[in-house]
């Protein structure tokens, strides 16, 4: 009850702001605009999912953005020397899963917060991008590469339906099994959860192994829309991603939350860069507006969600 | 709760440990102390390796030859001082601040007449800069500018300038008329100032028919150009042209103008990088301002050699830029 409750309130803030801009610009309701903002949002969607399941430990992972982009630079590399478009995003898919299991193994084999393990792993893969680029952009990538980031499903991009079955799979997982229930416990109380015969380790180690690949995934999306991959992309994505978590409701102390509330947090998100666009806000005041228009959506769904 | 602010403390260490890494202030500040007889490091230079007294020697500490542009603007120089018949020793810093320290001591103890300098790291390279000052070498610096100490001029790009030449090619391209969108660079950068000011100023006073109806900041990056001038597409159903201040910028919005079947908008860019001179030859990019290393040595070995004539130097001497169309494509 306390969960849709929060959903709840956050929905009404998404209203609102809907409802302001669609006043403020009769092309914010149009179809094209609502694909493209969806379209835009479906990178942080994506990596959002990741981070959700990752916050819900009460963990963290910086690395992402830098993740994203070691995954994408190299199946860049390797499907313009080889032309092999699957066997490229396997392997973007696979190095950004190891990287994630890198994460977790370190965090728990060294005990070190995940914060600090994220953080390094933040500053290896992105030298590592550099280096691997000697800072070059790799660019123009066959059809079939750029398929995930720009073709359509009939009216429907593909990054879209990508980023909601992502979406899809995460609500399952976290729902329906258990892995999800473990999630959860190990958040609530890692003690208890390993007292109940959790093998709390584990669930540590498949939640960034997830993070990951997803982080990956969304690096593949990104470079197939702008038709290059360089090792400076995803710079900051991690705080996105982290806002988006953060902003629907899920708690940093871990165990609460979900993935309906991330799902308004990037709606948010997206919305609002998507309005400053629409409504030419001057450039020195966009971080200002953001951070106003950001509290007043959290201020409004607290005191929703508060009045029960 | 306690957790809750716990992990907000810590996320705020983050950011501030990630922006020191992102500044240069990060890189080592201190030079290694070399006494000036000792004969390690010599610069890479093919000069001789004393002075000839009564002529001008000009010591060019560059912060890497590893980079084509460097490469040019020491071709630059180089020719600059066989014109001028003074000597050149040229030194290369291989990025490494404590390398370049030492190469600049090697240039103090030769008592070259004056250094001209291109910092590897703006903060690093102060220790030098002010043992420079203590011997009496002027020092002046090119296309990077030093944190501190006394810097005779500073010879860089002229970002300015590059604006105006934009707008004035943009205003041609789309005949004097129609709505112009600007994506601008990371607020508060003096690139994008400048390239800015030069832009609108221009297109204000000679392009009157021609309103700048957006202005949106993409932060140099292609990604964010693509996301804001896919948003500005939906806006504006009537665009005629673009200028970024920056070549990734104008990149990511012509993708979103091919995703989203604009055409006849004309793209102008900034910077010349690889990319865009390919799409300059596709034919999606109009133009493209390129800075002029040769130029930029050039000007260096002029300006030190004026100042050492007694002559009264400006302090920034702007090295003009230069239009890149699919007629002057190289």
């Amino acid at each position: 009850m306390r969960g849709f409750l929060r959903e709840f309130g956050l929905l009404i803030s998404f209203g609102l702001m809907c409802t302001v801009l669609a006043l403020m610009s009769d092309r914010f309701l149009s179809i094209e605009n609502v694909t493209n903002v969806l379209r835009i949002s479906a990178i942080n969607a994506i990596i959002s999912v990741g981070m959700t399941f990752v916050i819900l430990t009460a963990g963290i992972d910086l690395s992402v953005g830098a993740v994203a982009a070691l995954s994408a630079v190299i199946a860049a590399q390797v499907v313009q020397s080889s032309g092999m478009t699957l066997a490229s995003i396997a392997i973007a898919l696979l190095i950004g899963t190891l990287l994630g299991v890198a994460n977790g193994a370190f965090t728990i084999a060294l005990r070190i917060p995940p914060f600090i393990t994220t953080l390094g792993m933040m500053t290896i893969a992105r030298g590592l991008a550099l280096t691997f680029t000697q800072g070059r952009p790799i660019t123009g990538f066959p059809q079939g590469f750029r398929y995930l980031g720009t073709a359509s499903i009939g009216p429907i991009p593909v990054p879209i339906i990508v980023a909601a079955s992502v979406f899809a799979v995460g609500y399952l997982l976290l729902k329906r099994t258990v892995l999800g229930e473990q999630i959860r416990a190990l958040g609530n109380n890692p003690l208890a959860a390993r007292l109940a015969g959790i093998n709390t380790n584990a669930v540590t180690v498949r939640v960034y192994t997830i993070q990951g690949l997803l982080a990956a995934l969304a690096g593949l999306l990104l470079i197939g829309r702008l038709d290059s991959a360089a090792p400076t992309i995803g710079v900051g994505y991690e705080f996105d991603a982290i806002a988006a978590v953060v902003v629907g409701g899920t708690s940093f102390a871990g165990g609460e939350g979900g993935l309906g509330g991330t799902l308004l947090g990037v709606l948010i998100i997206g919305v609002i860069n998507n309005g400053l666009n629409l409504l030419n806000v001057n450039a020195l005041w966009e971080q200002v507006v953001k951070g106003v228009v950001i509290a007043l959506a959290l201020l409004i769904y607290k005191s929703v969600s508060e009045r029960r | 709760m306690k957790r809750t602010f716990l992990m907000l403390n810590l996320i705020l260490v983050a950011a501030m440990v990630l922006s020191a890494c992102a500044s240069p202030a990060a890189a080592p500040t201190s030079a290694p102390e070399i006494s000036a007889t000792a004969t390690s490091p010599a610069p890479t230079g093919e000069a001789p390796t004393t002075a000839p007294s009564g002529e001008i020697t000009l010591g060019l500490a560059l912060s890497t030859l590893n980079n084509p542009f460097f490469v040019t603007l020491r071709d630059g120089a180089q020719k600059e001082a066989d014109a001028e018949g003074v000597t050149l020793i040229v030194a290369d810093g291989q990025n490494d601040p404590a390398k370049q320290a030492s190469q600049i001591e090697d240039f103090i103890s030769k008592n070259v007449s004056a250094i001209l300098l291109n910092p590897t790291d703006a903060n690093a390279v102060v220790p030098a800069v002010e043992k420079a000052n203590a011997a009496n070498i002027p020092v002046l610096t090119i296309d990077r500018s030093a944190a501190g100490g006394q810097i005779v001029s500073h010879i860089a790009s002229d970002n300015v300038a590059g604006g105006k030449m934009a707008a004035d090619f943009l205003c041609e391209a789309i005949g004097g008329k129609g709505n112009v969108v600007e994506l601008q660079g990371i607020a508060g950068t003096s690139a994008a100032r400048d390239r800015g000011q030069g832009f609108d100023d221009e297109m204000a006073a000679k392009c009157p028919d021609a309103p700048i109806v957006v202005q949106r900041p993409a932060d140099f990056d292609r990604a964010k150009g693509n996301s804001v001038f896919t948003d500005i597409l939906t806006a504006q159903p009537e665009i005629a042209g673009v200028f970024a201040q920056n070549d990734e910028m104008v990149l990511g919005a012509i993708q979103a103008a091919e995703a989203a079947n604009r055409t006849g908008i004309v793209f102008v860019g900034f910077d010349a990088i690889d990319d865009a001179i390919q799409a300059i030859k596709d034919g999606k990019l109009a133009a493209t301002i390129a800075q002029q290393p040769s130029e930029m040595g050039v000007l260096g070995v002029q300006t030190a050699t004026r100042s050492l004539n007694g002559e009264q130097v400006e302090s920034f001497i702007p090295v003009p830029l230069s239009l890149v169309t699919k007629d002057t494509v190289p």
